[in-house]
């Protein structure tokens, strides 16, 4: 595979951090806001009241603002793949094409035809086939974010595959078990859920903003209570779902799990850190201290990692020295293994070449017991395993923070809703206020978390992120991504821009 | 069942599904042609937004259309995705980039606070349908024409021109292919907005447009006829039993007579968007869209067809023959294929609920009253 430019592996990545990000400004309120809309315009339905129509029609003009965006910046990752990780998409894409192209005939179709009907449909469908439209809508986005999270999931846990010496390639072997993989399903419900919380927190943020100002007082008391109680459950599922995670973690990306929880030394009823600051400049072996300053809950990790209260989680420095006594293989040992797997690869396609089907049996079957540790082969030091503890460690906290957050503020809106006492809360409403922000940021940090948490790999331990590039001159990946930088500028700007407009609007007041 | 389908078969599906994926594409960029109408055909606001509000309606089909066809050829044949995608960089940037701000114009345009101004989100609906679709036909064309890339053992993409794509656009027949469709595009964007719009009260509108109609279609002649007959002269990449590719003589003409489904196709398409042209032209009609739309999808396959089926290499290398791609070496595993076809069995069902809804939503034309709505663009 020759050598590797690093440079341009980090435009590269640069360049998908800013796409990736971007697009996830808009997803989760797309996510979270069309079930609202549903919402909405089932009350409508139901009751037949003309405010709850202006009320819908109101969310929904923003939903649609924020829904063009997001589709813009869709595509690019979509196409991404394949200009600047054309050697991933190769040597993944029997496995990794087919989401994304599922998720095009039974997402995309249904969220693009739809959103036609539930804007301009209004006068020319009936009232049920627009409310079946705004439910297909919500159906479709969510559906969306199925399919993609499967494709993400599997890279994080590879089944349902395997190797193909002759192609040089991965193959899928299992649909069902890339599709029902437990990482999976853990990630579909957390995204989703948690998307849920930034769509209901946006509804409540614009909502406090009427409030403090004392317009629309009624419009927006009705969205408050249908968000809240979205938001809420939405909260307390997102919470389960990211405890789930948190174990599957465990299993699979062990890695991961130390470096977001700052465990430098693995231990069985290990403590886990509720609030720390970790020592600046700790390396794994160095000897220092990890933590600065700790509160920690005793056994805590072990019963989140494990499910029992002495359970062995491995640390930072377990999993690259390795320890015998839990019988965890060294780096290094994995990275001999590696390379003995890139040899016997290379002598696989040569007696291919030759035509000797002998020494190609042989050398395949030398190959099988070293396959898992392919991706080892290409490290070059064992440290190289360790991802970038602190960014992940603070953002895996800021997001579990936030979310506790979010689960009382929620819990205090729906309170003083029902005493009908929310409008005099002006304290609480000024906390609200900024409240999508804090979700955005918890949902933003989450991606952190699960993406910088992975690293060095593209596929968990089968291909580093550094092996996946196209081969290009770096000029061009950095000319594109100051492309996208000043584009996205100005659409964010225009976004926010209109959208402001639009709230300042706001909904059409009945006579 | 479908796994008792040999690989070569799942393989022919599959190119006839992207196929039929890439037909109806560009069948459905009649919103871009009439995006480069706007500025032609429609005189002051109310011309102007009746003809955006109608285009608006169904922009997100073509956009998501092509978003299908990509992953499609991901999900078939990932080593055409890698190969194309990482090595004619800049041609599918520029394209990616010409839909992006297609995506935000529509909604955008006439929001107060929009920062840019109407003028440059029209401009971008320009830009997409002009430069958007003209690269699009040049990627095609290097169906015919090659490429310059080499696969090295691993299957690794090298390309050995430093413009990265963009060199295709310098090929005559590239070009001619893009601008057809361009052409092609603004033909079937007048019909459909013949047919979508009611003229009552802008009756010099639909003489614009059904002007604009016969001359994008006299326009797109030359350039439909050059490219025919290129395909008809031109050296073709084919490939014998054994895989090894050679320019073959004569190897697209070849293919039709070989295929004369495939011809028939063809010249059925051509005559049916000349129907379609007179139709909404030379007659009163407002159905001509329904004659160009299925005369452009033959046509669409025909030319799909052509470049890979009876042993051709669809993607043919020029630097390295034996690095070309043909939908036999570039396609994912016999399980994969399956799995996907599976999948495909929803397609009809999709149409299905697409096609329903276009007509609910269309029984009645757009008109002045559609404007006066607050979600108008
Ligand atoms: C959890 C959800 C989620 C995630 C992780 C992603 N997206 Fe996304 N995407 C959506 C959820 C979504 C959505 C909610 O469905 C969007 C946002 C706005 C919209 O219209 O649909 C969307 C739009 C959208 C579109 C435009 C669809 C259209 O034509 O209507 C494309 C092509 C992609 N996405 C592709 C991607 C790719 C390749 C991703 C992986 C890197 C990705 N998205 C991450
Ligand atoms: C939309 C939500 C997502 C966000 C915010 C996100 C965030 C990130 C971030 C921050 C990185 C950079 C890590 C680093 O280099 O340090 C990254 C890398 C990457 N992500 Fe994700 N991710 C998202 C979804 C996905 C999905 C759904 C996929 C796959 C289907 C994916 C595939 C990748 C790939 C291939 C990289 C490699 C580039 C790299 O490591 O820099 N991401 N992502
Ligand atoms: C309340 C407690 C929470 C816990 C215990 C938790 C836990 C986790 C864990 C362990 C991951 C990494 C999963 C992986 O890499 O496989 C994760 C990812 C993520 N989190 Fe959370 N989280 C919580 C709250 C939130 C909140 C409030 C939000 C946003 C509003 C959020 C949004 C995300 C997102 C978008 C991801 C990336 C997708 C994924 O990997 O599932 N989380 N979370």
């Amino acid at each position: 595979m020759g050598e590797i430019d690093l440079s341009l592996v980090n435009w590269a990545r640069a360049q998908f951090i800013l796409t990736v990000m971007y697009h996830w400004i808009f997803v989760p309120i797309t996510l979270g806001l069309s079930f609202l809309c549903a919402f909405f315009e089932t009350m409508y339905v139901r009751t037949g009241k003309e405010e709850w129509k202006r009320l819908t029609k109101f969310w929904m003009t923003l939903f649609g603002i924020n829904f063009a965006i997001g589709i813009a910046t869709g595509i690019i990752l979509e196409f991404q793949f394949g200009t600047n990780w054309s050697n991933y998409s190769w040597m993944v894409g029997d496995i990794f094409g087919a989401p994304l192209a599922i998720e095009g005939i039974l997402a995309f179709f249904l969220e693009a035809t739809f959103f036609a009907v539930m804007f301009f449909g209004w006068d020319r469908t009936s009232k049920g086939f627009h409310l079946f439209a705004t439910w297909m809508v919500a159906i479709g986005s969510n559906l969306s974010a199925l399919w993609i999270l499967v494709a993400n999931g599997w890279m994080q846990y590879p089944v349902g595959m395997a190797f193909n010496p002759d192609s040089a390639r991965f193959e899928m072997q299992n649909f069902w078990e890339v599709l029902f993989s437990p990482i999976a399903i853990a990630k579909f419900t957390h995204t989703t859920s948690s998307s849920f919380v930034v769509g209901s927190l946006f509804v409540i943020t614009i909502s406090s903003y009427y409030l403090l100002k004392g317009r629309h007082v009624d419009m927006a008391k009705k969205s408050i209570i249908v968000a809240s109680v979205f938001g809420l459950l939405a909260s307390l599922f997102t919470a389960f779902t990211g405890d789930e995670s948190a174990f599957n973690n465990a299993r699979t990306q062990p890695m991961k799990l130390a470096a977001y929880e700052g465990l430098f030394e693995g231990a069985r009823g290990a403590d886990i850190v509720a609030l720390g600051i970790l020592t600046s400049g700790k390396r794994v072996g160095d000897g220092q201290e990890p933590f600065a300053f700790e509160i920690s809950i005793p056994k805590g990790l072990s019963i989140m990692a494990k499910r029992e209260l002495n359970g062995f989680v491995p640390g930072i420095k377990d999993l690259v020295y390795g320890n015998e006594a839990e019988g965890i293989m060294s780096v290094a040992d994995k990275m001999v293994k590696g390379k003995a797997a890139i040899a016997d690869f290379a002598a696989i396609r040569e007696a291919g070449k030759a035509g000797d089907d002998q020494a190609k049996a042989a050398a395949t079957e030398r190959f099988k017991v070293n396959q898992d540790y392919l991706g080892f082969g290409y490290l070059d030091t064992p440290e190289e395993v360790v991802p970038p503890v602190a960014t992940v460690y603070y953002s895996f906290h800021g997001m579990v923070y936030l979310g506790s957050f979010f689960i009382l503020l929620l819990m205090l809106y729906l309170y003083f809703s029902y005493k009908e006492t929310l409008e005099d809360k002006t304290w609480l409403l000024v906390i609200g206020f900024f409240s999508f922000f804090l979700a955005l940021t918890a949902s933003e940090l989450g991606w952190v978390v699960a993406e910088v948490g992975r690293q060095p790999w593209a596929i968990q331990d089968l291909m580093p992120v550094k092996m996946a590039t196209t081969d290009i001159a770096v000029g061009h990946v950095k000319t594109t991504f100051f492309m996208f930088f000043v584009l996205f500028g100005v659409l964010l700007l225009a976004e926010i821009k209109i959208m402001l407009r639009q709230i300042k609007i706001g909904p059409e007041e009945g006579v | 069942m479908i796994g008792n389908l040999d690989l070569v078969t799942l393989q022919q599906i599959w190119w006839i599904i992207c196929s039929v994926v890439g037909a109806l594409f560009l069948f459905l960029t009649f919103v871009q042609g009439g995006q480069t109408l706007l500025w032609q055909v429609a005189k002051g606001e109310i011309e102007k937004s009746l003809v955006i509000n109608s285009l608006g309606r169904k922009w997100e089909l073509t956009f998501t259309t092509l978003v299908l066809f990509g992953g499609a050829l991901f999900a078939a044949f990932p080593k055409f995705y890698a190969t194309s995608f990482g090595g004619a960089y800049w041609v599918w940037m520029l394209i990616l980039f010409s839909f992006i701000v297609q995506a935000v114009s529509y909604e955008y345009r006439t929001k107060p606070g929009n920062v840019l101004g109407e003028n440059v989100y029209e401009g971008f609906l320009f830009i997409n349908g002009s430069v958007g679709i003209l690269l699009i036909g040049v990627a095609v064309g290097t169906f015919f024409t090659g490429s310059n890339f080499t696969l090295n053992s691993m299957n690794q993409v090298s390309w050995t021109n430093e413009l990265r794509g963009l060199e295709a656009a310098f090929s005559f027949f590239n070009l001619s292919l893009g601008l057809f469709l361009v052409f092609n595009a603004r033909v079937l964007g007048a019909m459909y907005l013949v047919n979508n719009i009611n003229f009552t009260e802008t009756p010099e509108l639909e003489v614009r447009l059904r002007k604009a109609c016969l001359s994008s279609f006299l326009c797109s002649l030359p350039f439909l006829l050059y490219v025919l007959v290129a395909l008809l002269v031109i050296d073709g990449y084919g490939f014998d039993e054994n895989g090894v590719v050679s320019m073959v003589a004569f190897k697209y003409l070849g293919n039709l007579l070989a295929m004369p489904a495939v011809l028939g196709m063809l010249l059925v398409g051509v005559v049916l968007v000349v129907m379609g042209v007179l139709r909404t032209s030379l007659a009163a009609g407002t159905n001509g869209i329904w004659f160009g739309g299925l005369g452009t999808v033959l046509v669409g396959l025909a030319i799909f067809f052509t470049a890979a089926f009876n042993n051709t290499a669809f993607y043919p290398s020029k630097v390295d023959l034996q690095s070309s791609l043909s939908i036999y070496n570039a396609s994912s595993s016999h399980y994969t294929l399956t799995v996907m076809t599976y999948v495909a069995f929803m397609i009809p069902f999709v149409l299905a609920y697409v096609i329903y809804v276009w007509r609910q939503m269309d029984s009645r034309k757009i008109d002045m009253k559609d404007l006066a709505d607050d979600k108008a663009y």
